[in-house]
């Protein structure tokens, strides 16, 4: 099939349009880090009058961005663990089994997961801080109660796309395992988990991705010496000025690696989607 | 896209159900444990708090009883009242952050899905750099949310931004820099930094779907001399029916929640404008530390949400049903 010179034209035209928007953002950030704070108060200019780095070595002490950074990895990294492990077992269950509940349980967590956040968010603080108050069990305030929060967020999407994954699977390959005698346990661990991989790695990304972005509740979950990644970089805004180019230097740093993990995943992450989606 | 997996309606179809457990009766059993780490952490961090927020609705829970919360006196539907009561402020904030909220929803979710069936057709067929394109179009999707939101509000800043430099010092639209994070212009802003933020989730869907359609189609709609906007309405928007139909109703309930692109944009002091819902119920509650209403509200908005999604289903479904007969 030729192309048409319409749809070249279109496809340039797509391409340059949303090229231009998607760069802009991208351009901004990455020259406004580079600019000492005087240039960017000065008004906007396209290129530094002066490269510098100061950005990227100040910003750690202007605001205790290693702190911060340390909660989002704590927090992040086990929530991710945990949620991608309660995940496997969870999507092996809905997708090698079919048992009364099934329906229910699939309809309820995925529902639950389109709710409002603030529907949640209200409640389980007071919960929490009764938890507190009755068991001396600190949850608000500390990692542990973030940890736990986090461990649902992206539990819904991953038992999906982690489930259209094993459907993929061969049950031939779990009958030749059973005919050897595995339990459902080696099955799981020899035969699907090796096979689903690729799939594995992408909800693990996808989970980071979510509670590393998360807002509303490590604001209110949090406290100085818990806050996060996302509510700390708040703080280079002070009274009386706006650190700009310290902002911008460490949203650079603290999304390099999620958006490399992102990208680096991508394709798993297209094939994830067209089997939990195009059914 | 997550309710097309509801197990009921597509999945038996195409698996069939293993055989009877006659000879291993631990087939019972064995799905429900490896699913109980996932139905307890539903149970705590989903179920629980929802079941108490809807009671906390229905109590009066201001600041006096914020510490003894369990012993908040019952309020009736005095919560909803307020919150619905179109003669006071909190009424009529509400009903004005809904309208705000709805037209958000609108406009960012028919431009993201816009832009990203655009971007996946124009991506469709192999040529030099399409892998290039393919990347830069989902950085968005993947940088941290505040990371991006912070680098809008920077692009957004009156004096210093880049948007106030194109559009009035290169191209001379303004005389007066307008301001875009206050005043009415707020929407503007919150909508454009929302679509930036959402329509390679759409890309990404689409080049999801577009994947499976299967290369004769298009070949044999060439043969017969349909123009490629013909063969965009006969074979690929069809074809990307079921994705489309799940990820619309996603991104509503996405975008309609969005608490995070107001809450970094502007901060606490949200503009009118830019003042959508779930960012609106957070206030409400902890500035005035009224639970009690603000459970009302959120209660209302997960009732609102509930209806058009079910709305939508039905006539989706209905659709479906009938284009089969």
């Amino acid at each position: 099939m030729r192309e048409t010179l319409g749809e070249k034209i279109f496809r340039t035209v797509v391409l340059v349009g949303l090229g231009l928007f998607v760069l802009l953002p991208l351009y901004v950030m990455i020259t406004t880090s580079l600019k000492p704070l005087g240039d960017v108060q000065a008004g906007f200019s396209w290129l530094p009058s002066r490269v510098t780095f100061g950005p990227f070595i100040e910003m750690w002490s202007t605001v205790p961005l290693a702190r911060y950074f340390m909660n989002s990895l704590v927090v992040t990294s086990v929530a991710t663990l945990c949620s991608v492990v309660v995940a496997i077992f969870a999507a092996y269950a809905v997708s090698r089994w079919r048992f009364r509940g099934r329906t229910p349980f699939m309809t309820t967590v995925l529902s639950t997961q389109m709710f409002p956040g603030v529907l949640f968010l209200l409640p389980l603080y007071l919960i929490f801080v009764n938890i507190d108050t009755t068991f001396g069990i600190p949850l608000v305030g500390t990692r542990i109660g973030l940890i736990i929060t986090y461990l649902t967020f992206s539990l819904p999407f991953s038992i999906w796309m982690l489930a259209g994954y094993f459907d993929g699977i061969p049950r031939e390959l779990d009958q030749a395992g059973k005919v050897d005698g595995a339990g459902n346990l080696t099955i799981l661990l020899r035969i699907i988990l090796p096979a689903a991989r690729p799939g594995i790695v992408a909800v693990a990304i996808y989970a980071f991705m979510t509670a590393w972005g998360e807002v509303l509740f490590a604001s209110v979950l949090t406290t100085e010496d818990t806050r996060t990644l996302a509510v700390g970089l708040r703080q280079y805004a002070t009274q009386t000025n706006v650190y700009w180019n310290q902002v911008l230097a460490a949203s650079i740093a603290v999304s390099i690696p999620v958006v490399v993990g992102f990208l680096m995943m991508q394709k798993n992450f297209v094939a994830g989607l067209t089997a939990g989606a195009v059914k | 896209m997550t309710l097309s997996t509801r197990p009921g309606t597509a999945a038996p179809a195409s698996r069939p159900d293993p055989p009877a457990p006659r000879r291993r009766p631990r087939r019972t059993w064995f799905p429900y444990l490896i699913l109980l780490p996932a139905v307890v952490l539903e149970v705590l961090i989903h179920i629980i708090p929802m079941v108490t927020g809807f009671w906390m609705s229905f109590v009066e829970l201001t600041k006096f009883f914020i510490r003894r919360w369990t012993e908040a006196p019952f309020a009736g539907l005095e919560n909803y009242r307020i919150a619905v009561d179109l003669n006071t402020p909190v009424g009529q904030e509400l009903l004005s952050s809904f309208l705000v909220t709805l037209g958000f929803t609108i406009l960012v979710v028919g431009l993201s899905w816009g832009l990203g069936m655009a971007a996946a057709v124009a991506l469709q067929r192999p040529f030099r750099g399409r892998g290039v394109f393919r990347t830069l179009f989902l950085i968005p999707y993947a940088l941290p949310l505040y990371a991006a939101v912070i680098t809008w509000n920077f692009l957004l800043q009156r004096d210093t931004g880049v948007i106030n430099h194109i559009l009035v010092e290169q191209l001379g639209l303004f005389e007066d820099a307008p301001f875009w994070l206050i005043g009415d212009n707020a929407f503007i802003s919150v909508v454009v930094v929302a679509v930036w933020r959402m329509w390679p989730f759409a890309f990404l869907m689409f080049m999801a779907g577009l994947q499976s359609i299967p290369g004769e189609l298009y070949e044999a709609s060439a043969m017969d001399g349909a123009t490629p906007l013909r063969q965009w309405r006969a074979v690929t928007l069809p074809m990307l029916a079921p994705v489309n139909q799940t990820m619309l109703l996603v991104m509503f309930l996405w975008v309609f929640n969005d608490f995070n692109t107001p809450y970094i944009l502007f901060g606490t002091a949200q503009p009118p404008a830019g003042d959508l819902i779930s960012f609106h119920i957070y206030n409400a509650s902890f500035l005035s530390w009224d639970f009690g209403v603000g459970s009302a509200m959120s209660v209302l908005l997960l009732l609102f949400l509930l209806v058009v999604s079910l709305l939508y289903l039905y006539f989706t479904q209905w659709r479906k049903e009938s284009s089969h007969a």
